[in-house]
């Protein structure tokens, strides 16, 4: 237990537990976008993918690092459309497209990773972003290194996520979306396009989404492997249910995710990880999603139009 | 614009739509091909003569398409039912540990109550990790997509542990594999000289006994409810909750038994490598059959062929193995808009 506590009180500790924090939180927010209006995006993992071969490329090729992630942000917005189209107007199987998105979009960074550095064994390195540390809050003892020593990417993350709870609770267009993903029929009858909302909506998370898979190659590890979302898009899902819908929560949700990642992988250097196989401590993110959707079984507010196409003249 | 459902779809509408969905996949690959550097029509040509152009070739073939089969029934009968398994990989490797457990020599009995005894073992694994899921989903309403996708990830980790730890292969020169299976624990093959086991033949057994369950038993027919309406299921008298249970027991069987084929009949050990998305693949070949156990079959050879026709393809004319995965995923994205087409008329307004 003292292990845990020293680990706790690192401020290497909470640094990291923020750092990992921020991937999910785009795509999160990206999810949840989606899930509000109405519409389960599981082509999540492979826009993640995308994401992060598109901004690490675009990066590589030298369009600087904010062009990558304009880069990420466009393929990720181009993929979403196609889930779009499928779902929305055509109404088409959600679980089953979106399955198709994230086949697609993984299969498409591999081919063009293979096409454009056939003879590569091992991957280019960028110069990522760096640590942009705040005048005098990094100073703070603990907090400060934690929140305000980070690069440009996570407070960006964070930025992203109070522009969704501002938008959604406090602008026409957010109670428009939520609205949208409770009650199209009532959205119809207002005179507002249920699919156009719904398409914009998946389109705009779709970019997100791609966001948080370059913050990885961009910001995180400055390369591009293969298998490196690694399931991450299937936990943000998690994450928006334990956040139970709503962006503050699920900020929430993925910071406690990640302190947990960060605590496993100190743990595997203790004495505790010389007798625990280090396998059970990278088992631990996927358990821990699991128990967290176990959790909030009985008190999820799911939206009520979720997975329900909408077609005009049918009730 | 307005989807407008068609009373009586002609046969031209419900072919003609597939066939395009099908031409458009080969006029993708077509660009891929020239994206590449390569020559569209001999690249497409590579890939059927990597698939069918030799004995060795459609053996091949066969081989890729078994475990395929296994895992493309267990999606199908479990989509039929709407139970959205995205398990079948974890299932799969599931039955694998336990046909190692069970065919390294720990038990010692006659070849065909041997392999009879793990095949069951398999089945009884597979369905016993997507069980998990389902009770969740039935009693708490968790949702089975998340849930089932996030085992596969334990899953691998676990096999990944067993593998350095207490089932690694003494022998295996550092290696993370196990030890080989005993002589009567292996699959033999279907005639001598053939490089094509039993668990081919298995495979097509599994695809009539989920025909003659789905179209001739009772249970077949409450899947069915269940997976077009619950709510109208229920109120018919139909225990739902029961039927899934089901359900997920056969499926994930089901899935199990591409693990066991693949480590009796192909690999002879488990390997991290084992399965190369199988399960993931069986999505695509399940509903590139419309979800029907028969179709399976055809669909599972298509897919095989065009895996191992690109393999072979991309050490011929140097286009990246991975046009493969495009061009499924694309023709399942087509097919599905495809078949939608084929039964409505899009009108404006």
């Amino acid at each position: 237990m003292s292990a845990v506590f020293d680990i706790l009180l690192q401020a290497s500790f909470w640094a990291a537990a923020v750092r990992i924090a921020s991937p999910l939180i785009f795509a999160t927010m990206g999810e949840l976008i989606c899930e509000r209006a109405g519409v389960l995006n599981l082509g999540i993992e492979g826009i993640m993918v995308i994401g992060a071969f598109a901004g690490w490329m675009a990066t590589y090729q030298g369009a600087g690092l904010w062009g990558g992630v304009a880069v990420a942000m466009a393929a990720g917005m181009l993929f979403g459309l196609l889930h779009a189209v499928l779902v929305v107007p055509f109404g088409l199987s959600q679980h089953v497209v979106g399955l198709g998105i994230t086949l697609l979009a993984t299969s498409t960074s591999y081919f063009a990773y293979r096409l454009i550095l056939p003879e590569v064994t091992s991957p280019p390195r960028i110069e990522p972003f760096g640590t942009l540390p705040l005048p005098y809050l990094a100073d703070i003892p603990l907090l400060g290194p934690a929140l305000f020593a980070q690069t440009a990417l996570t407070y960006a993350a964070f930025g992203v996520a109070a522009v969704v709870a501002l938008v959604l609770y406090r602008t026409p267009l957010g109670l428009a979306l939520r609205a949208v993903g409770e009650n199209p029929a009532a959205v119809a009858a207002q005179g507002l396009s249920v699919t156009g909302l719904r398409m914009g909506a998946v389109i705009v998370g779709s970019g997100l989404m791609a966001v948080g898979g370059a913050f990885l190659t961009l910001s995180a590890f400055s390369s591009f492997f293969f298998e490196m979302v690694n399931g991450r898009g299937w936990i943000c899902i998690a994450l928006v249910v334990f956040g139970a819908w709503k962006p503050g929560k699920a900020v929430l949700g993925a910071l406690l995710f990640a302190a947990f990642d960060a605590l496993q992988v100190r743990l595997q250097q203790t004495p505790l990880g010389a007798l625990v196989p280090y396998q059970v401590f990278l088992m631990l993110p996927y358990v821990l999603s699991i128990l967290a959707l176990i959790a909030m079984s009985r008190r999820a507010e799911v939206p009520a139009a979720l997975m329900v196409p909408f077609m005009k003249g049918e009730r | 614009m307005r989807l407008e459902p068609i009373a009586n779809p002609g046969l031209a509408r419900r072919l003609g739509f597939p066939a395009l969905a099908l031409a458009l996949t080969v006029v993708v690959a077509s660009g891929l091909a020239l994206l590449a550097g390569a020559e569209p029509f001999a690249t497409i040509g590579l890939i059927v003569q990597g698939a069918a152009g030799s004995k060795f070739a459609a053996l091949e073939t066969l081989n890729r398409a078994t475990p395929l089969i296994f895992t493309g029934l267990a999606v199908a009968v479990a989509f039929r039912a709407r139970l959205w398994n995205i398990g079948a990989e974890a299932q799969l490797y599931g039955g694998a540990i336990v046909t190692v457990l069970l065919g390294t020599g720990a038990i010692g009995l006659p070849q065909p109550l041997l392999l009879a005894l793990m095949a069951l073992a398999a089945m009884l694994a597979g369905a016993l990790i997507l069980l998990g899921p389902v009770v969740l989903k039935t009693r708490l309403g968790v949702d089975e997509v998340v849930t089932t996708l996030l085992i596969n990830f334990i899953m691998l980790l676990a096999v990944s542990y067993l593998l350095e730890g207490p089932l690694k292969d003494p022998a295996g020169m550092g290696w993370p594999k196990s030890a080989a299976l005993i002589a009567e624990a292996r699959l033999p093959r279907i005639a001598t000289g053939l490089r094509l086991h039993w668990g081919f033949a298995l495979a097509l057994l599994a695809a009539g006994a989920v025909w003659l369950i789905e179209t001739r038993t009772s249970l077949g027919y409450e899947m069915r409810a269940v997976g077009l309406n619950p709510q109208a299921a229920r109120f018919a008298g139909i225990a739902v909750g029961a039927v899934l249970v089901k359900t997920a027991l056969m499926s994930g069987g089901l899935a199990a038994l591409a693990g066991f084929s693949e480590v009796a009949g192909l690999k002879g050990h488990l390997s991290l490598d084992l399965s190369p998305g199988f399960g993931y693949t069986g999505i695509i070949v399940a509903m590139l059959a419309l979800l029907h156990p028969l179709a399976v079959v055809p669909s599972a050879l298509f897919v095989a062929a065009v895996f191992v026709g690109s393999d072979s393809m991309s050490r011929a004319a140097g286009v990246p193995t991975y046009i493969a995965d495009m061009l499924l995923a694309l023709a399942l994205l087509f097919m599905v808009l495809a078949l939608l087409l084929a039964r409505v008329r899009v009108v404006r307004g």
